[in-house]
């Protein structure tokens, strides 16, 4: 079988039965009322949303870290020694410095 | 007074959907035709000039105007049924199912007398639609537009949105799959 003619032949064909224009009835008013009832994009509505999103992942978070140094806090006993070493560390070069001056 | 096409598409554009009611009466008869080609179900059928005539009363803003809106809107059309052609791939026939025996006797009388197969006869209508429905997305597009349509290159590549040298070489492979089909198709009942 001649498959090239075959495909010319079945090609012919489909020419030859071009699909029908025919259309069910009212599908305009059907288009109409799509179009109709559609809203139309609001731009602060699109970005409103995603900002709401962001801000309660925000929140949830700040909440989340805030509980977590909470209850990571050091203990009362031990913030006489972390007050002491605090303000050593800040004064040292200031001690290093009123040496060299004397 | 009829309005013209730029007439509407402008009221339109404006904030008056209703003047784009005379627009799809005017063109909704080539979509469905053009969306016939594509898919079977008539269901399917009105979901594709629905989704045509939406997408383009939403993006009318894209409309220059540099060349008529029907050409505008049937590029639209193309594209929105090869979307479905895309989306609908797995549906694809992957098996021929069983020849009709009318689609039988036309291959007979083809295989007799090829002179004798009329192209006018339903069962080669419907054969054409099998072996269409049994090929890739981009070979069946292809195919429709050059070959059933007869559209030039140049046509269809400002049609689909791909190149020149693309739409080349896919109609050079949508036929070579379009010859494997049909080898298959014959091979079981003639070779």
């Amino acid at each position: 079988m001649n498959v090239n003619e075959l495909h010319a032949k079945l090609i012919a064909a489909a020419r030859k039965h071009p699909p029908s224009e025919q259309v069910p009835y009212a599908f305009e008013k059907r288009i109409l009322s799509h179009i109709s009832g559609r809203p139309a994009p609001n731009i602060w509505a699109l970005w409103g949303r995603p900002l709401w999103q962001a801000a309660l992942s925000c929140v949830a978070i700040t909440v989340v870290c805030g509980l977590w140094s909470y209850g990571s806090r050091p203990k009362p006993d031990s913030a006489e020694s972390f007050s002491q070493d605090f303000e050593a560390a800040v004064f040292a070069p200031m001690g290093e410095h009123i040496e060299d001056a004397w | 007074m009829d309005r013209t096409d730029a007439e509407l598409i402008a009221a339109a554009r404006n904030g008056d959907p209703a003047s784009f009611e005379p627009l799809v009466k005017k063109y909704q008869g080539r979509i469905f035709a053009t969306a016939r080609r594509y898919a079977r179900r008539e269901s399917e059928v009105e979901d594709i000039v629905q989704e045509v005539f939406i997408k383009a009363f939403q993006k009318l803003d894209g409309f220059r105007g540099e060349a008529p809106f029907e050409h505008w809107l049937m590029r639209l059309a193309v594209r929105t049924c090869y979307d479905f052609l895309r989306r609908h791939q797995r549906n694809r026939e992957t098996a021929f199912t069983e020849l009709t025996e009318p689609e039988i006797d036309w291959l007979d009388r083809f295989v007799i007398e090829p002179d004798h197969a009329s192209e006018d006869a339903d069962a080669a209508r419907e054969l054409i639609d099998k072996v269409l429905s049994r090929l890739s997305p981009p070979a069946r597009l292809v195919i429709t537009l050059l070959e059933i349509e007869q559209k030039s290159v140049k046509e269809i590549a400002q049609a689909t949105g791909w190149s020149v040298p693309l739409v080349k070489v896919r109609a050079f492979r949508a036929r070579a799959e379009m010859k494997k089909i049909l080898t298959r198709m014959t091979k079981d009942k003639y070779l």
